[in-house]
């Protein structure tokens, strides 16, 4: 404060054109909202149709090539592979979704606390983020679906749990560059108090970065997912799901390699879908690499 | 004798055409000031010599340097020159530095490489010139790094690390504007005994033609990529031929006008009363859970504001100015004593009355640029001091915005327009209207004008002592700059260390100045005037 600012002329131009705008130009991300969408509409089609049905099983028609009339073949059920993955997607979307939707909902309130008061509160909420990041995802999620037992509802809990310090330290990190800005004082000055400064000024300043964030975290909550039900902690059967599908084909992988390749082609294309969206939106959106395309 | 010189040098980036038609010489022992506001294109022009220009530049006409063409060398070539024949200073001495290495390292860095010498010699020459700029190897040692320097002191490394080869040619950007006055006259002092012993050119980029007057033998002034007028230092600057240098001079040594009538009534109730204040900064912990000693940053001081005053509150970075309006504006508790607003208690070590005091005083920041969520309107970020007032409607909100826009010289058609589609001066003006749209009676103005080029300062200058002679206000006008406050306030306090070691009315303290501390400011701070003057009886002589 007692420095005289930087020259003026060195200030960057605030750039005019907005994340949004660069973000639809770039093509990485309308290579990776393509995907995305894609596969959103599969699994939204599927509630109303699928080519087979999936509880249906039909023994003659086990372990088929992929053919005209089954597209990605047949399991060792006679189930058809692609209703399965239509189905699949279903499930992975929702577990990753509601997965980011906690750990955002519970992440950025406390890293934005954390943010405003600093001091002990700060230290508190920081070191138990700390703990909780230092245990390897997939093994507490192990341990917390032995707990309370294998489903898709405990998959998203222990998913999401793994959320939080992401966003937590995410928006704490973010909100603290904020917090020395002017206008915040500005705000202080009329009498603002952190709750309404945080609403009004540090959280619309770093949604862009949320976002970025939450779509990256989504694409490895899917990874997470697949993981859980191969282990058979996830989606209990009937209900299809990726990772359970892949485990299924382990043993048949000589017999039938199309059982393994459809779903995890799927995981791959879902999880590059999102890694593309999410790096071109973080492209758009980050000043420093603003005026270079 | 020329060492360079630039001749019709011309400068795109991408369609954008940035420079036009510059032509000067730098000669061998003298120093060449090269003077614009923003976006006048004087930092291009100096990296346009060093061939670090912006990717997608394009350059015509030609710059020789002893002789040799800069504009066609290749990046080889250019290393070879950067950091032997030619030297640069950049403003920000922090940024200049690499945390993580030793100043002798960064020193030694470019010895090593342009003289190939033996690494005791190399050591020996980064000693010498260390001790050369004011590092003496005793206190100083080579492995101290960038952060235990004060700025002051990282600009010296900085300087060596430049003048280490002894180059014909040093390029200063600004290379004292982020540092305190009696700081910048130490290094000024400096860089000018080096052009001496070393019969260097040096080329001293700068907006404040003060510091200028006084170092430079040569002048070139510049506006928006073209070159306004050249000469003698001295000549240019009394003659003011051109408009614009005429301009340029009239707004550094500007003086708004004052109702000379007015009286500040210096013994009835204060508006503003401090009694034996100390805030103070929690220490570092001596261990898990025992508390540190708390450094003090304001240290029991004690002082009165009267209504429609303006107060001056200087002092260099770090002296507790700061934290001084920090507590007046209720953002920080006071450790001890108290502060009374028209005889109400409004802040002691017991509480803050924080609706009083957003009732009562306001404030206005240094940095146009970071005052304003980008994200918001006009009508709304001045709007934000009102938002106390529940009862109170929208459209009586906006009137209220209104006119506190028109107050400042903005208009009503200015409410929906976001803060990136005003100038650097009509955010400065934006920042007063958020200050006064709830019609405080004090607003502590935190260097407002330091960040504003030389003619836009006048205006909000001006505009300072206008609203306060229009409303009323009276204002705490905080500092470093000392000519600025002599303009402008009526009343001067000088703080050190948490202390205040002289107040009194501007003209007094001016004149004859108490504390040697004060007589120090004085004389370090940079002036045009007076720098003229030094000048002509020297050349007399």
């Amino acid at each position: 404060m007692n420095m005289p600012a930087t020259n003026p002329a060195v200030e960057p131009p605030i750039s005019e054109k907005s994340g949004w705008d660069r973000a639809i130009a770039s093509r990485s991300f309308l290579f990776g909202a393509a995907i995305t969408f894609l596969v959103a509409a599969m699994a939204l089609i599927s509630f109303f149709w699928t080519p087979f049905d999936v509880t249906n099983l039909v023994i003659a028609n086990r372990l088929k090539s992929p053919s005209v009339q089954f597209l990605f073949g047949t399991d060792h059920f006679g189930r058809d592979i692609f209703s399965m993955i239509m189905i699949g997607a279903r499930n992975s979307i929702a577990v990753a979704l509601v997965a980011v939707g906690i750990g955002m909902a519970i992440g950025v309130p406390l890293g934005a606390w954390a943010a405003a008061k600093r001091g002990w509160v700060d230290e508190i909420l920081m070191r138990t983020n700390d703990v909780v990041f230092a245990f390897p995802s997939v093994l507490s999620a192990v341990m917390i679906t032995a707990i309370f037992g294998p489903g898709a509802i405990n998959a998203i809990i222990a998913i999401g749990i793994f959320n939080i310090p992401v966003f937590a330290r995410l928006t704490r990190g973010s909100a603290l560059s904020l917090w020395s800005r002017d206008y915040i004082l500005a705000a202080r000055v009329s009498g603002k108090g952190a709750t309404r400064i945080t609403v009004e000024h540090i959280l619309p300043n770093i949604l862009n970065l949320l976002i970025v964030q939450g779509t990256i975290q989504f694409s490895l909550g899917i990874l997470a997912e697949a993981g859980l039900s191969y282990l058979g902690l996830g989606a209990q059967p009937p209900m299809p799901s990726w990772g359970r599908m892949l485990s299924e084909a382990q043993t048949m992988i000589a017999l039938a390699p199309h059982m393994a390749i459809f779903p995890g082609v799927a995981i791959i294309l879902t999880v590059l879908g999102l890694n593309l969206m999410g790096d071109g939106l973080r492209d758009a959106f980050d000043p420093k690499l603003r005026g270079e395309n | 004798m020329s060492i360079l010189s630039v001749e019709n040098l011309g400068l795109a980036i991408g369609t954008k055409s940035i420079l036009k038609n510059i032509s000067f010489k730098l000669h061998k022992g003298r120093i060449t000031g090269l003077v614009g506001e923003s976006g006048s294109g004087k930092s291009l022009t100096a990296l346009a010599m060093m061939q670090l220009l912006p990717r997608g530049s394009r350059t015509t006409g030609s710059i020789k340097f002893d002789g040799a063409e800069l504009l066609d060398a290749n990046e080889e070539a250019m290393c070879a020159l950067r950091g032997d024949d030619i030297g640069m200073v950049f403003q920000e001495p922090m940024t200049a530095l690499n945390p993580l290495k030793s100043i002798g390292e960064q020193v030694a860095e470019g010895i090593r490489i342009h003289s190939g010498a033996s690494e005791e010699e190399v050591q020996k020459r980064t000693r010498a010139i260390l001790d050369r700029v004011g590092l003496p190897f005793e206190k100083h040692p080579l492995s101290r790094f960038p952060h235990e320097l004060s700025g002051g002191q990282r600009q010296r490394v900085v300087i060596a690390m430049a003048c280490a080869m002894k180059p014909k040619l040093l390029i200063a950007d600004e290379p004292t504007t982020a540092l305190d006055v009696i700081v910048q006259a130490r290094i000024l002092d400096l860089l000018k005994e080096l052009v001496e012993e070393n019969d260097m050119a040096l080329l001293l980029i700068s907006h404040d033609l003060g510091v200028v007057a006084e170092l430079s033998d040569d002048i070139v002034i510049m506006r928006k990529g073209e070159m306004i007028e050249q000469g003698d230092a001295i000549r240019v600057l009394r003659q003011r031929a051109h408009p614009y240098t005429a301009q340029l001079a009239e707004a550094s040594t500007h003086q708004p006008i004052k109702n000379q009538n007015r009286k500040i009534d210096q013994h009835s109730e204060p508006m503003v009363k401090v009694d034996n204040l100390v805030c103070e900064y929690p220490g570092k912990r001596v261990s898990l859970f025992g508390k540190g000693v708390p450094f003090r940053a304001v240290d029991n001081v004690s002082w009165k504001m009267q209504k429609g005053e303006i107060l001056g509150l200087v002092g260099e970075s770090g002296c507790g100015k700061s934290t001084l309006s920090r507590t007046l504006l209720g953002l920080m508790q006071p450790a001890a004593g108290q502060i009374f607003f028209e005889g109400q208690l409004i802040g002691s070590p017991d509480g803050i009355q924080r609706e009083a005091i957003v009732e009562f005083v306001q404030a206005v920041f240094q940095d146009p640029y970071s005052s304003f969520n980008p994200r918001h309107t006009a009508e709304r970020l001045v709007g934000e001091p009102l938002f106390l007032r529940h009862a109170m409607q929208r459209s009586q909100k906006r009137e209220l915005v209104v006119k506190a826009l028109e107050d400042v010289g903005l208009a009503a058609s200015d409410l929906a327009k976001y803060p990136h589609e005003f100038s650097g001066g009509q955010r400065q003006r934006l920042a007063i209207a958020r200050a006064i749209v709830n019609s405080p009676k004090l607003i502590i103005a935190d260097e407002p004008v330091s960040a504003l080029d030389v003619s836009i300062r006048a205006q909000i200058l001006d505009l300072i002592i206008e609203l306060r002679e229009r409303l009323g206000l009276a204002w705490l006008f905080v500092s470093h700059d000392l000519s600025v406050v002599q303009t402008i306030c009526d009343n001067v306090m000088i703080m050190k260390a948490g202390k205040i070691v002289e107040k009194g009315s501007v003209v007094s303290v001016y004149s004859k100045p108490a504390h040697t501390y004060t007589s120090e400011l004085i004389e370090a701070a940079p002036n045009l005037a007076r720098a003229i003057e030094l000048r002509m009886k020297e050349n007399a002589r």
